[in-house]
């Protein structure tokens, strides 16, 4: 271990002991020792297989949902009814693009590559954040997802920004700033929408009240048949229950739905004055699990966009790869000669080639 | 109401880069790396702003963009052709943003009512011209496959290139060391790219400077359709 030892964020054993068993365990002791301190886990110190698989598989989910998450919103791109808006939902859907970008590369830190996890994605053994099987029905939707469905993402993801693997954690940290611009987004095309005509009013209420429900889902089964809860909390790679955030989310939501005058579709829904929280509906699990196992009204449509864009796809990243390894051979075969210009001056070069 | 030269001006210009723009919007979730999603959403909210600033110039901007019938639109038909596939969108890319390029320098370098809108726009595109120099590289010079997709894109978009060098009413350049600068420029790019450069005319009979004057291709009739439908459908409303 002696390049691990040498990279300062490394941690290892005061003492290597004799045997490969002893050994493992001083470095779990030492593993454990920087959980508990709060410290943050590095890409080449040692961390036991169950943690780095436990978040290459959440790292890859959430890189999965960001990009799976732009098609619900693409779908109005060309039909966003001012330019302005246009402009803010074609930067929101990019920013979901860059956000899948960082994760892939949070995921690679792990040792897992990009083309494996689109590959699992792509053969369904890998999942997304199933809010994304609901289809964008109307311009409302943007909205309703802006508020909603990226504030329910905020509520689970800043938490995030202190998980234990620092390469995760720091990610986050960006793309929650950039989660909290879209949630504004959001709220403001609702607000402009339910205070404009009736018929706009009408449109976002409508939103609201189908992407409610699903959004509560986001935070995931109920914590007593949630089955990867408490290993996480143990390793710091999660900080609160899935209940909790649930209800923190639905407390930060009710005043805000009443300020956009909207009603949220939960006839269940008031304040607990003995709790200090608000009391909500029962969510309907069988619909989530539906869903999850593929049945939801959009699952088909969207991986199934994923696959096509990747296929048609297929031929551009051979040109590029093959180019670039074309491009290598020549660099080193013109050694000492002058470097090639980029900048449309290179006729010599395209004869000297040939 | 006639419009003053630069506001028919500001409407070519303008209309070029909302249309391309809303070409680009559509690649969105489809593109074929996921690098290329945030390089093209790039292009298209760097040409949105400047449509934006341009259509302001000749009116409300919103007015403008949803409320005009197509033959009323004074952008190249290059711009408005469907993207096709990669190559395809890379083709119109480098003959656009060289284009762009080349006028915006000269506008910005002058004193005119485009000076301090192409002083900042010519760095954009610069950067999209470069993407599309890089791009038309990899493509003609990456597998044969690719460099047959790029051969045929480069030529099935030629004959739309003639209409870029009518000149503008208002757009102070020079017209004609312009034509010769593309030229220059997109030959050779296209040569290190080991393509060909097209041999068929720049402008048939009835394509000439026609995007100009309002008339259109049949595709554009349609981007337009969806384009301006959610905001007609609420007369009045705000957004
Ligand atoms: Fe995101
Ligand atoms: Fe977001």
């Amino acid at each position: 271990m002696a390049t691990a030892a040498a990279h300062h964020t490394a941690r290892v054993p005061a003492d290597g002991p004799a045997d490969e068993a002893a050994r493992t365990a001083a470095y779990e002791a030492v593993f454990d020792a920087a959980v508990a301190a709060d410290e943050r886990i590095e890409p080449r110190d040692w961390m036991p297989d169950a943690y780095r698989s436990t978040l290459v598989r959440q790292i890859a989910q959430h890189a999965h949902s960001e990009i799976i998450g732009m098609q619900p919103e693409a779908n109005w791109i060309t039909r966003a009814p001012s330019l302005r808006r246009k402009a803010i939902l074609m930067a929101k859907v990019q920013d979901e693009a860059g956000h899948g970008l960082y994760l892939y590369s949070a995921a690679e830190t792990l040792g897992t590559g990009r083309d494996e996890l689109l590959d699992k994605l792509h053969t369904g053994r890998q999942k997304y954040s199933s809010i994304f099987n609901y289809p964008t029905l109307t311009w409302a939707d943007v909205g309703a997802i802006g508020w909603l469905v990226d504030g329910a993402a905020i509520t689970n993801q800043v938490p995030l920004c202190r998980c234990s693997y620092g390469p995760y954690a720091r990610a986050m940290v960006r793309i929650c700033k950039e989660e909290s611009f879209h949630q504004r987004q959001g709220y403001e095309l609702l607000l402009v929408l339910s205070r404009g005509t009736p018929e706009q009013h009408e449109m976002a209420q409508d939103a609201v009240n189908r992407w409610w429900w699903p959004s509560l889902m986001m935070f995931g089964p109920p914590d007593d048949e949630s089955s990867h809860s408490a290993q996480s909390m143990a390793w710091k790679i999660k900080r609160h229950s899935n209940d909790e955030l649930r209800q923190r989310f639905v407390d930060i939501c009710v005043p805000q739905a009443e300020s956009l005058g909207l009603t949220l579709p939960d006839p269940d829904l008031m304040w607990n004055e003995e709790r200090g929280q608000h009391d909500f509906g029962a969510i309907d699990w069988a619909e989530f699990w539906e869903v999850l196992k593929g049945n939801g009204p959009c699952n088909e449509q969207r991986i199934t966009q994923r696959r096509r864009a990747h296929d048609e796809g297929a031929w551009v990243r051979e040109a590029a790869a093959a180019y670039a390894d074309k491009r290598a051979d020549r660099t080193e075969h013109a050694v000492g000669h002058a470097d090639e210009h980029s900048d449309g001056t290179a006729d010599e070069n395209g004869k000297a080639r040939a | 109401m006639t419009p003053t030269v630069n506001t028919a001006a500001a409407l070519a210009l303008g209309d070029d880069a909302l249309v391309l723009s809303h070409r680009l919007g559509e690649w969105a979730g489809h593109a074929p790396v996921l690098e290329e999603e945030v390089a093209l959403a790039n292009i298209a909210l760097d040409l949105l702003g400047q449509a934006r600033v341009l259509l302001s110039m000749a009116g409300d901007e919103d007015e403008l963009a949803y409320l005009r019938e197509e033959r009323a639109f004074r952008n190249l038909q290059l711009v408005e052709q469907p993207n096709g596939d990669f190559a395809h969108t890379i083709a119109r890319q480098l003959y656009f943003s060289t284009y762009q390029r080349l006028l915006y320098a000269q506008l910005a370098s002058g004193d005119g009512d485009f000076a301090p809108l192409a002083a900042k726009a010519v760095k954009e595109v610069a950067y999209h011209q470069d993407h599309a120099e890089q791009w038309t590289l990899r493509l003609g010079d990456g597998t044969d496959v690719s460099h047959e997709r790029m051969r045929q894109a480069s030529e099935a978009l030629w004959r739309f290139t003639g209409e870029m060098f009518q000149p503008i009413e208002g757009v102070d350049i020079d017209w004609d060391g312009m034509r010769a600068a593309w030229l220059d420029s997109v030959g050779s790019i296209l040569r290190r790219a080991t393509l060909p450069l097209p041999e068929g005319p720049q402008s048939g009979a009835w394509t000439a400077g026609a995007g100009r004057q309002g008339l259109h291709t049949e595709p554009f009739g349609r981007m337009l359709a969806e384009m301006q439908h959610l905001h007609r459908s609420h007369p009045g409303a705000s957004w």
